[in-house]
């Protein structure tokens, strides 16, 4: 991050559009139970900061909803998918969870990271992947899987994964949900077979 | 009321209790860490379960209401077994080094571990270390030990009303941490250090000093603010080694002032110890004898009408009280004990007590608080202020205060002739109306003002209108922020017969009228320090403060842990002060130099020794004498007419809370906490 980028989330106020957003969300709330709003705001200011939530952003929730800046933070830090730390532009989140695993997760998990020449946790030094082991993720039909910012990509083997991360990388149209072809959403196998033959 | 049966013993609870409190009523104890009769309910130790008939698994008592014929099992061997096994868990991440830790000996983890903890540990992965927190100069942490019971956190929320810590992550990651690196600011904060029931918070200048089953207890009363908490000293070896609380539910609940807590190591720093006089300008030390004996000369010498007293902010009413007959019979009138220039009424009680009391403070539901920072100068009551803030259905008004009160209010703005204002007025009394418990706090430090009579009538006007006063309720309080000051106004240390107030006895020793100026530890007193050459001062007290070094004569006193001494506090209430260590070298009680100064000259004291004193005390002022109670003093009504008040602007937001008395100006602790805490508050207060 360079400098620039750093002083506008010291400086951090909600856009427009998020205010917006905001002013329907409370409007959800009692008014002397604001605080209720923690997570959709911490939420927004999420998506705002590039996927991540500077101190800033958590004093600026803790002020609209008037509830300190520390009971904003038990939150923040509570919950695992706030980041607060910043991320790449492509947030892979990899579900190792027993389905997952049980289809080979760990070798691709391993794959990824010999890719992207990162560990868990790590940022690939161009800036443009941040690694991430998760729990399960709830597409376990589709087993393997990664999450990539707001989209699932699943059926996942090594030379999709790659084939994957290479067309991010480079801007590439890429196909979301299922990499398999053929197969729709989360249909059975054999369901697959029929379709082919019809 | 519900009944319900707790080990085949029937017992009635009211409703809402919780089945923790059923048992107490049966006389079981219940083990626990998270709960704290004070604070809310957080359920997550769960080191209190007990068995309920029907209920498949152990049920967490502290968190459980009561209902009809439950049947509640404490002594079971599932009830055993449960709890054995959440002190395994506790124990898992502990770091069992009880040999080291301060909070050994009074430790809850300790203790219950002896009854529910195995003799050995099951546990082989390495063990989570967590990195220690930096709370500032008064609490000193080790957070590995923490078993997250939150009770701090609670603490610091409910009571305190800052929000300065929080319990960040989860699970195996979970911390307690301060919102900002550094300290926390709160004037409560080192009631966190009693509340831990494990040695995560411990206190930091008591650190290392001394093991808790060595310290002999003596219980006192805090003179660092007017409240009057009741306080045991632990004391090892003749020295003092540290202040905590005693619960008392009508003055301070169970919380201590950090100023209180934390002050006592000013009692060794900077202590007179022998007499001194002036040798051509220069203080050289003396004897009792000659000391006197020079006193006695220039008083002699010299017309009493240019003779003046000033008392100050820790001296007891033994001390004002002899000084007053020994000034009394050489004819000296320029006596005060308000010391801080406050104009504060002086012929009834009730001008200056804080009548409804600090117990009643629980039922009040509307409060004007008038000119004073109740938060930095009487922490406890303020946070009592709090507690029923909380509670809901109270609405306070707040004129020339500052705004960071820990509860919520509607300022009236810093002008106190607002008052006077018409809008203003109807607003205060439909603020008012309806009312049943209604409470104006006035602080005695808006009464130091110039107009500060007038202040004080046009508020007991008001009061008087508005229906405040009654004959079974008195809402009008006085905050007084000194230990000394109602024990000065109640035994008459005031100018009589036309005497000079501080004000004039300030302004006569500018103009060099005044030739003798006795300093009773008053080095409070608000006076321009060059213009104490232009008499001769003789100074009284424990500490080389402020004035000692510019006096002619020094007399060294005790302090209140040297002496049993009488102090009342805000409410009127008197109690006594233990003697803990000896007197320091050649130091005396201060009323034992009056006595000897009056034997000198005009010897009508009659009495010798302490009990005789407090004998001719309690039958002269027979509404100090009850020693622990108070009783409501009669409401005189005021017959002057209101004046207009001239516009002056003060919120008292430049209060140093940690320094307000010699001994705190003394105090190391003290002076760290300015230090860290005042200088970095500004960047927290953004944050809290």
């Amino acid at each position: 991050m360079n400098l620039t980028e750093k002083s506008k989330f010291e400086n951090f106020k909600f856009s427009k559009e998020n205010s917006f957003l905001i002013d329907n969300i409370l409007k959800k709330y009692p008014a002397n139970q604001l605080g209720s709003a923690v997570m959709p705001l911490l939420d927004l200011a999420m998506r705002q900061c590039n996927g991540w939530i500077p101190e800033a952003a958590m004093k600026e929730v803790g002020r609209l909803i008037n509830i300190p800046f520390i009971k904003v933070y038990e939150v923040a830090t509570f919950y695992s998918m706030f980041n607060l730390k910043p991320i790449g532009k492509y947030f892979i989140q990899f579900c190792t969870t027993t389905p997952c695993w049980l289809n080979g997760s760990d070798d691709l998990l391993e794959a990824c990271k010999k890719y992207l020449k990162i560990k868990c946790g790590e940022t690939t030094e161009d800036g443009l992947f941040t690694l991430k082991e998760v729990e399960c993720l709830g597409a376990c039909v589709n087993a393997p899987m990664v999450q990539i910012n707001d989209d699932y990509f699943e059926d996942l083997n090594k030379t999709n994964l790659i084939k994957l991360l290479n067309d991010l990388k480079n801007e590439n149209k890429v196909k979301i949900g299922t990499q398999i072809i053929g197969r729709r959403g989360a249909e059975p196998f054999k369901n697959m077979e029929k379709n082919k033959n019809a | 009321m519900i009944k319900l049966k707790v080990n085949n013993k029937e017992v009635e609870v009211p409703e809402g209790a919780t089945v923790m409190q059923a048992c107490e009523a049966a006389g079981e104890e219940i083990p626990r860490f998270c709960y704290h009769e004070r604070l809310s309910i957080a359920g997550n130790c769960r080191m209190c379960l007990v068995e309920v008939e029907k209920s498949p698994k152990p049920v967490a008592s502290c968190a459980m209401p009561v209902a009809d014929d439950m049947v509640i099992k404490t002594n079971t061997e599932k009830v055993e077994k449960a709890r054995k096994g959440v002190m395994e868990f506790l124990l898992i991440n502990h770091p069992l080094d009880c040999p080291i830790c301060d909070q050994g000996g009074e430790c809850d983890l300790q203790d219950q571990s002896l009854y529910f903890g195995k003799s050995t540990s099951r546990y082989e992965d390495t063990k989570r270390a967590v990195e220690d927190k930096n709370f500032g100069p008064l609490i000193k942490t080790v957070m590995t030990r923490c078993i997250h019971c939150t009770r701090c956190v609670r603490f610091m929320d409910e009571v305190a009303g800052t929000h300065e810590l929080g319990a960040i992550n989860r699970g195996e990651g979970m911390e307690i941490m301060a919102a900002i690196e550094g300290g926390i600011t709160s004037e409560l904060s080192g009631n966190i250090i009693d509340l831990c029931p494990v040695g995560a918070l411990t206190s930091k200048p008591y650190a290392f000093t001394a093991r808790s089953w060595e310290l002999n207890h003596n219980n006192s009363i805090d003179i660092s603010d007017a409240v009057g908490s009741n306080i045991r000293i632990d004391e090892f070896n003749g020295e003092i080694k540290r202040i905590l609380p005693r619960e008392n539910d009508k003055i301070n609940q169970e919380w201590l002032s950090d100023k209180g807590r934390f002050f006592y190591d000013g009692l060794s720093n900077q202590r007179l110890d022998k007499p001194f006089y002036k040798k051509s300008s220069k203080l050289v030390p003396c004897d009792w004898s000659l000391a006197l004996k020079i006193i006695v000369e220039k008083l002699k010498l010299t017309n009493p009408d240019n003779v003046a007293a000033v008392s100050g902010a820790l001296t007891d009413i033994e001390t004002m009280y002899t000084a007053k007959e020994f000034f009394k019979n050489i004819n000296v009138n320029n006596i005060d004990c308000r010391f801080n220039l406050s104009n504060i009424p002086t012929s009834n009680a009730s001008d200056w007590l804080f009548n409804s009391g600090i117990e009643n403070i629980d039922k009040i539901d509307k409060l004007f608080v008038i000119g004073c920072d109740p938060r930095r100068e009487a922490a406890v009551l303020n946070s009592r202020i709090r507690q029923r803030w909380l509670t809901g259905n109270l609405d306070i008004l707040s004129l020339c205060t500052p705004n960071d009160l820990s509860y919520k209010f509607k300022s009236l703005g810093d002008d106190i002739s607002s008052l006077c204002n018409i809008t203003v007025q109807n607003n205060i009394k439909r603020f008012f109306e309806n009312s049943k418990f209604p409470m104006v706090i006035l602080g005695d430090s808006i009464l130091t003002s110039k107009q500060g009579e007038n202040i004080h009538n046009l508020v007991k006007i008001i009061c008087q209108d508005l229906n405040i006063i009654r004959s079974d309720w008195n809402g009008f309080n006085v905050l007084n922020k000194y230990a000394s000051r109602i024990g000065g106004l109640s035994v008459g240390f005031v100018p009589y017969d036309g005497g000079m107030s501080a004000l004039n006895i300030k302004n006569s020793l500018k103009d060099s009228k005044l030739k003798i100026l006795f300093l009773i530890e008053a080095d409070d007193f608000d006076v321009n320090i060059k213009d104490l050459k232009n008499a001769f001062v003789i100074y009284i007290g424990h500490h080389g403060d402020r004035y000692a070094g510019s006096s002619d004569i020094v007399l060294p006193t005790t302090a209140f842990t040297e002496k049993k001494s009488l102090f009342v506090n805000l409410e009127g209430r008197p109690q006594f002060t233990k003697k803990i260590t000896s007197n320091l070298g050649k130091a005396v009680d201060a009323w034992k130099i009056f006595k000897a100064l009056d034997q000198k000259i005009s010897d009508k004291i009659k009495f010798n020794n302490h009990s005789e004193l407090l004998k001719s005390i309690f039958e002269n002022y027979p509404s100090i004498s009850n020693i622990g109670n108070y009783v409501a003093q009669k409401w005189i009504k005021t017959n002057k007419k209101k004046v207009l008040l001239t516009s002056e602007k003060n919120n008292f937001n430049t209060n140093n809370f940690y320094q307000t008395c010699s001994i705190s100006r003394s105090s190391e602790n003290m002076a760290n906490c300015v230090k860290t805490i005042l200088k970095s508050k500004k960047v927290k207060d953004e944050f809290i």
